[in-house]
C-alpha cells in the first residue's frame, strides 16, 4: 500500500515539476506547481511529517500560490518565444548542466554506502512529526530560530510593500493622496498662491 | 519504501528546477523554478529526518518554507515594480541596475 501511494505521489510531484518548467503560459506553470506541491505533501505524509505536510498544503499551495496567481493575472502572461538572442546553443548548454547535476546526484545517492538509506528509517515514536511535537521543539530548543523567522517574515512583508508601491514619477496627476490631504489639513489655511491658483481654476469671478 | 527512493525524487525535482532557472526568461517562471529547488531540498531534509528518527530535519524544512515565502514576497514585489515602470518582463533584457 505504501509503495502504491509513494509511486502515485512521486509521479504527481514529478509531473508537476516538469509542467512548471515546460509549460509556455505562466498561469499554467503556477497551476502545475500547485499540483507538484500537493504530490509533495503526500510524500511528506508518507515520511511521517504530518505538520510539514499540513503547512505545505495550507501555506504554500494555499497562500503563496494565490499570490502568484494574482501577480500573473496583473502582469499578464506574455508568451514570448524562447531565447531568440542567444539561440538554442545556450539552452542546450543549460540542459546539459542540469543533466550533469542529475548524474552527480545519482552517483551521490546510489553510490553512497550509508546503510540508513537502504532501510525505511529507524524506529519512531507514535507522535513523531505531530504539531504538538514540532511546536514544543520550536518553543524550547529552537526558540531563537523561531523568533528570527518571524522577524524575517516581517522584514520581507515591509520590503515587498515598499518595492511594489506606486513611484512618485508615475503618479496619476488626478489622483489624490491621503498624505496630501493630511498635510493641507495640518497647515489649516491655504496660502495666497494656492488660493490664486484655485480661483484661476474656477474661472473669473462674477460670471 | 527505502529512503533512497525519496532522495531520487528529490534529485530529479532539483535538477528540473535548475533547468527551469537556466532556460526560462520570464522572471515569474524563474521564481517558480526556484520554488521547485527549495521544495526538493525540503523533501531531502524530511527524508533524512525520517531516516534518523529525528524531528530536527522537519524543523529545518519549516524554516526553509518561511524563507521561501519571504523570497516569493520580495520577488513578486520586484516583478510588480518592473511592470509599473513599463520595463520588459524578461530576465535577458534586464541586465542593468541603473534605475
Amino acid at each position: 500500500m505504501a509503495e502504491v501511494t509513494f509511486f502515485f505521489a512521486a509521479i504527481v510531484a514529478l509531473a508537476g515539476a516538469f509542467g512548471t518548467v515546460l509549460l509556455r503560459n505562466p498561469f499554467y506553470s503556477v497551476l502545475a506547481l500547485v499540483c507538484h506541491l500537493l504530490g509533495l505533501a503526500a510524500l511528506f505524509l508518507l515520511l511521517r511529517a504530518e505538520f510539514v505536510a499540513a503547512a505545505q498544503v495550507i501555506v504554500y499551495a494555499g497562500a503563496v500560490m494565490v499570490l502568484y496567481v494574482f501577480v500573473v493575472a496583473y502582469v499578464g502572461g506574455q508568451d514570448k518565444p524562447l531565447s531568440p538572442r542567444h539561440g538554442p546553443g545556450m539552452r542546450a548548454i543549460a540542459i546539459l548542466f542540469s543533466g550533469a547535476l542529475l548524474v552527480e546526484f545519482a552517483f551521490a545517492v546510489l553510490g553512497s554506502s550509508l546503510s540508513v538509506l537502504d532501510g525505511e528509517g529507524t524506529g519512531f515514536f507514535s507522535a513523531f512529526g505531530s504539531p504538538a511535537q514540532i511546536g514544543e521543539q520550536f518553543l524550547t530548543k529552537f526558540l531563537l530560530v523561531f523568533e528570527i523567522a518571524s522577524l524575517l517574515l516581517l522584514v520581507a512583508a515591509v520590503g515587498a510593500v515598499i518595492l511594489a508601491r506606486r513611484r512618485s514619477g508615475l503618479d496619476d496627476p488626478r489622483e489624490l493622496s491621503v498624505a496630501d490631504l493630511l498635510r493641507s489639513q495640518e497647515s489649516g489655511t491655504l496660502t495666497d498662491a494656492e488660493r490664486g491658483s484655485l480661483q484661476e481654476a474656477a474661472g473669473p469671478p462674477g460670471r | 519504501m527505502s529512503i533512497t527512493w525519496y532522495l531520487c525524487v528529490s534529485a530529479i525535482v532539483f535538477c528540473t528546477g535548475v533547468g527551469g532557472v537556466l532556460t526560462r526568461r520570464n522572471p515569474l517562471v524563474v521564481l517558480l523554478s526556484l520554488e521547485l529547488m527549495l521544495n526538493a531540498a525540503n523533501l531531502a531534509l524530511v527524508a533524512f529526518a525520517r531516516a534518523h528518527g529525528n524531528q530536527e530535519g522537519q524543523i529545518f524544512a519549516l524554516i526553509v518554507m518561511v524563507v521561501a515565502a519571504c523570497e516569493v514576497a520580495v520577488g513578486l514585489g520586484l516583478i510588480v515594480a518592473l511592470y509599473r515602470r513599463r520595463l520588459p518582463i524578461d530576465v535577458d533584457e534586464l541586465r542593468e541596475l541603473q534605475g
